[in-house]
């Protein structure tokens, strides 16, 4: 008998596979066990729900919370979504381009802007540009500022996602539009866009929930009662109550928007590998 | 042979250091269907699309119905309307349905108003015997079915040239017979047809004219009962043997002087 067969039979001695495999998950239920009542042990139970679970608190919030808060984060994101995906189609075309220096325009706009942290760009979009360029007005006051900052921010990275999307498209469909007449422009906006949007709208969506949580970064502009968002509202109410439930709250109703998206970008994910022709 | 509708001029095509054509002087004229056979990496199918200029030649002259398309200012998306393309692979438009797939492009190129690219379509549809389904997309229909389609969405563009890219390499052998058919249709009507093809029993019958290419050259041209029944080259009589009966073919050397098998 070779050494590979007595490694192939199951050993008559000790533990067997299956055995072990039995031992080694129980172990880890167990550590999951016991983590989890050393927290509820440990936390003082009274305090937390103190501090975060105030129903007087949250009622108060309400309905500001919905009415101007959640609409204002939804307004701040869908507008620089939409700032975002013009510029980052614009500069996805120029970055497959054949000339030159608007693809060497377009590769520096997304490694700086893609390099850059969010916060930085509010800053500079809402206190930079108003003080170097008085005259500058930024349509909608601070609903503009935002779909601007986010706009930028976001569209270094549609522009990749977008660039791959449209390479994802076989060549044959290119040659197809052109062999029956159609000019390259005409072909990319009539052909290969619209099949492009297609590949591209799951990583389209993940994009969209990541702007839901950057336009928190409002709370750096100073805006006003009316223009808050959920972040900002939750801080300042946190701040006169001394209380955490408006954290709370504003967190749950972010998760109202982001949670639903994420499953429908799973949904669109398993749709599309199914009509993979 | 009245005015020729295809005439190729000493046409050279190289991809980097891959001579794939070396010199081809080929004429076809109006109403005639040459099917062009060789084996892979000949550059027969770089031959085909260097007549609708998808392949850009690297010297020599393409004239299509009178016009020289290798004029760098000639306006190549009006010369394209008039020659009409079928691919190996269909190439559908998958986001849209049979009927939007025929009606598109004559909208979109030709500017032609919703029902009368409608009716267009209809009709086109019916010359290949698929009227029912005008509303299917190109993901639920067989191989054989997707490119009758293609022939009819060239077709729906009034071509005054058709080529064909081996149309039926890609279909399951059974799917082969459709595709033949409408094509043997389309030539009895009269229509001038480009053919890279491997159907020897297609060319003999329906071609007017069998073009051997092999190493990027023509090395012979004649009637199909001549050049697929008689050759008169050794080339020819090796590719032909090899062809109609792979099982009996032996294992060979590869010859250095073989061109490369980029061929698409």
């Amino acid at each position: 008998m070779t050494e590979t067969d007595t490694q192939i039979q199951p050993r008559k001695t000790g533990l067997t596979r299956r055995q072990k495999r039995r031992l080694s998950r129980g172990a880890q239920y167990a550590v999951f066990v016991a983590a989890v009542a050393a927290f509820a042990a440990s936390a003082d139970w009274g305090r937390l729900k103190n501090q975060f679970a105030q129903a007087h608190i949250a009622e108060q919030m309400f309905p500001d919370v919905i009415t101007v808060a959640l609409k204002n984060t939804v307004l701040y994101t869908v507008s620089g979504f939409v700032v975002g995906l013009a510029l980052g189609m614009l500069i996805a075309l120029m970055r497959l381009s054949s000339v030159g220096p608007y693809r060497w325009v377009a590769g520096i706009y997304i490694e700086i802007f893609r390099g850059l942290p969010a916060l930085l760009i509010f800053i500079f979009v809402g206190v930079g540009v108003p003080l170097a360029f008085p005259d500058i007005q930024y349509p909608g006051g601070t609903y503009g500022k935002v779909a601007v900052a986010l706009g930028l921010v976001s569209a270094a990275y549609m522009a990749e996602t977008i660039r791959a999307g449209i390479q994802a498209v076989p060549k044959g469909q290119m040659e197809a539009a052109r062999s029956l007449g159609f000019s390259p422009t005409r072909a990319m906006v009539s052909i290969i866009i619209p099949q492009a949007f297609r590949i591209i709208l799951p990583p389209l969506t993940n994009e969209l929930v990541l702007l839901f949580k950057d336009s928190s970064l409002v709370l750096f502009l100073g805006v006003t009662l009316e223009e808050r968002e959920l972040s900002k509202f939750g801080n300042d109410l946190a701040s006169t109550t001394a209380n955490s439930t408006p954290i709370l709250v504003a967190g749950l109703c972010y998760l109202l928007i982001t949670v639903p998206l994420g499953f429908v970008v799973r949904r669109m994910e398993s749709d599309s590998k199914e009509a993979i022709r | 042979m009245s005015r020729p509708e295809i005439r190729v001029q000493d046409l050279h095509k190289s991809f980097g250091d891959n001579h794939v054509l070396r010199g081809i002087d080929l004429e076809i004229g109006q109403g005639e269907v040459v099917c062009v056979i060789g084996p892979s990496g000949s550059g027969k199918s770089t031959l085909l699309r260097c007549v609708n200029l998808l392949e850009e030649p690297t010297k020599g002259q393409v004239f299509v119905g009178g016009t020289e398309i290798t004029d760098p200012d000639v306006d190549i998306d009006a010369v394209r309307r008039r020659i009409g393309m079928v691919f190996q692979q269909f190439n559908l438009f998958p986001h849209l349905n049979v009927t939007e797939n025929l009606t598109l492009p004559q909208r979109r190129v030709l500017r032609r108003d919703k029902a009368e690219a409608a009716k267009i379509a209809a009709e086109n549809l019916a010359r290949v015997g698929l009227s029912e389904k005008a509303d299917a997309y190109p993901s639920s229909l067989s191989g054989g079915q997707q490119q009758r389609v293609a022939i009819a969405r060239a077709l729906a563009m009034g071509p005054e040239v058709m080529l064909f890219d081996e149309p039926t390499s890609a279909l399951d052998p059974e799917l082969v017979g459709d595709v033949l058919a409408v094509m043997r249709r389309l030539a009895t009507e009269g229509m001038t047809m480009m053919v890279v093809t491997h159907e020897m029993t297609f060319a003999r019958e329906v071609a007017d004219r069998v073009v051997f290419m092999d190493g990027g050259v023509i090395v012979e041209e004649g009637s199909p009962d001549q050049v697929i029944g008689s050759p008169r080259h050794e080339r020819t009589r090796h590719f032909l043997s090899r062809l109609l009966d792979p099982a009996m073919a032996e294992v060979e050397e590869e010859t250095s002087d073989q061109v490369g098998k980029s061929e698409s």
